[in-house]
């Protein structure tokens, strides 16, 4: 710069005006991020506060271990709870590995061809499908073509219909996302296609696929209406003893409990929603505990 | 060239196109053993991509269809009965960015003969590889530690290490230099030609100073042609062809 032109250029310290309208704009948007996300994070602090005080009194041992009753200080959640637990012990037991493998199948080994991306576009889809749709499936096929009634099978079976498509795009994701030249690199060692896939792919992808397990299976937690359209039961005085038992889900029962006239069913509503609550924060440590272990390697 | 030996791998007429536009056009070149060979040429002139067909990585890039032959000990390295889980095994290779697994050193050298079951104690032939590599001293205590933690440099040796494990009769090396800083540079062609007693190395670079340095043969290509090849000297000094004696004097055009 030529000095002549140094005499133009204000001092440091002098911000020019449109420097002075870059920094609002920059301080506005902040201000716009933090107070809507103060917003959102108020609304949930109020629901859980106010299930919290409606439920908490309810929430003893009794509550867990009793049958549902026509009496709200006798009803309790045992069916529910157990009901829940089964549908997702088996519903994860099925999606996982289905899911993971055809992610893997999919990234991995599929050749890049015209039906591949029908399928691929296809699974997408099948993620935006409204949950009772699965529900009608579900019966069609599990409950009356393949005889299996209103098990605790057939309800994981659909389950696993309705989140198979959420594993198999995040562990897609998760897949993709190991570098390339890992792989390549593990391919000039002389290495199979399924060594580089379980040596390196798989470890690397892990994590992310973890994450995306876990998100699916607490939207199986949650689901209701699947559930209701194969014929849970509401009213389960027993619990299920092995994947062809009757069953009820928590989700359900909390339901049921909702739409019955006395308030004090309300609040043992409110009671069963801090159980779904702690079953779902329960399985996220779980996730966050196994993505640990796996980084630190 | 005056070398009568029979060559160890030799195109003929090689022409690899990437959904039908040719990269390299009817290469055809001799390498040797226990020499080294090094592809000089503008950018994308298809140096990486001859490279690669010399031990099948290309196999894993879509829409590659390659004509011509290649014969490496005069079998066919795409013959039908071919398995290029074999060839790997004999020729290894040497990325441009140091890619080593995100896996502890040891595990890194360890890995490929582990998988392969090259017997004999995985200590010792871990130890022989990170020696000849030159990386031996300054890892020999801190084997386990993850191979993301040492330098550039220090990764790419590693991964030399990596290939040297493996006891391959050639390794492919694809600019192993290009990311690093001019004194592991120097460590790495030192580290060269100690290797050129027991292997024969290709290495494509974009640094002619280092073709001239460290290389025996040199070949030069441009728009996927092979211009000249011939003993590095000559090349460099008495180039037949004019546009590689413009390219290696740095006229370019």
């Amino acid at each position: 710069m030529a000095a002549k032109d140094l005499e133009k250029v204000p001092m440091l310290g002098q911000r020019s005006q449109s420097l002075r309208r870059r920094h609002l704009t920059s301080a506005v948007f902040k201000a716009a991020c933090i107070s809507l996300t103060m917003g959102a994070v108020t609304v949930l602090g109020l629901l859980i506060y106010q299930v919290a005080a409606d439920g908490l009194p309810w929430l003893d041992m009794q509550f867990l271990s009793s049958f549902p009753s026509r009496f709200a200080e006798k009803a309790g959640v045992k069916s529910a709870l157990y009901g829940t637990l089964w549908i997702v012990s088996i519903t994860a037991l099925i999606s996982l590995p289905v899911g993971v493998l055809a992610a893997i199948y999919l990234e991995d080994y599929a050749p890049p061809s015209r039906l591949t991306r029908i399928i691929e576009i296809n699974i997408a889809n099948l993620a935006g499908v409204p949950s009772i749709v699965y529900g009608i499936l579900g019966l069609a096929i599990f409950v009356r073509f393949m005889g299996l009634e209103r098990s605790v099978l057939a309800g994981a079976m659909t389950m696993s219909l309705l989140i198979l498509p959420v594993i198999i795009i995040s562990s897609k994701e998760a897949i993709r996302a190991v570098p390339s030249s890992i792989r390549l690199a593990a391919f000039a060692v002389g290495a199979t296609h399924w060594q580089v896939v379980r040596a390196h792919v798989l470890p690397a992808a892990l994590p992310g696929i973890l994450t995306g397990v876990i998100l699916a299976l607490s939207r199986a937690i949650g689901e209701t209406a699947p559930l209701i359209m194969i014929g849970a039961l509401t009213y389960v005085a027993f619990i299920p003893e092995g994947p062809m038992d009757e069953f009820t889900a928590l989700p359900i029962q909390i339901f049921n409990w909702t739409s019955r006239p006395q308030a004090e069913f309300h609040e043992l509503a409110a009671a069963g929603i801090i159980v779904l609550l702690v079953v779902l924060l329960s399985m996220n440590a779980l996730a966050v505990l196994i993505r640990y272990q796996g980084t630190r390697k | 060239m005056k070398n009568n030996e029979p060559p160890l791998l030799e195109a003929r007429g090689v022409t690899i196109s990437y959904s039908g536009n040719p990269a390299v056009k009817d290469v055809s070149l001799s390498i040797y053993e226990k020499k080294i060979t090094a592809i000089i040429g503008p950018s994308g002139c298809g140096k990486s991509t001859l490279l690669r067909s010399l031990n099948r990585m290309n196999d894993f890039i879509d829409n590659v269809t390659q004509e011509g032959q290649i014969l490496y000990r005069d079998s066919d390295l795409y013959g039908a009965n071919v398995d290029p889980v074999e060839v790997r095994l004999r020729i290894g290779m040497v990325f441009q960015r140091p890619n080593p697994f995100p896996k502890s050193i040891f595990k890194n050298v360890a890995w490929g003969p582990t998988i392969n079951r090259l017997g004999g104690d995985i200590n010792v032939r871990v130890e022989r590889a990170l020696k000849q590599a030159a990386l031996w001293n300054e890892v020999k205590d801190r084997l386990d530690d993850s191979a993301l933690n040492l330098s550039g440099g220090q990764q790419q040796r590693l991964c030399i290490a990596r290939a040297l494990a493996m006891e391959p009769e050639v390794i492919l090396m694809d600019e192993p230099c290009s990311a690093l800083d001019p004194v592991s540079t120097a460590r790495i062609e030192d580290l060269m030609f100690e290797l050129k007693q027991n292997y024969t190395i290709v290495i494509v670079t974009h640094n002619m100073q280092q073709a001239s340095r460290v290389s025996d043969y040199t070949a030069f290509l441009e728009s996927g042609k092979l211009i000249e090849y011939g003993d590095t000297d000559e090349v460099f000094t008495r180039p037949k062809q004019k546009r590689t004696e413009d390219y290696v004097t740095g006229r370019f055009g």
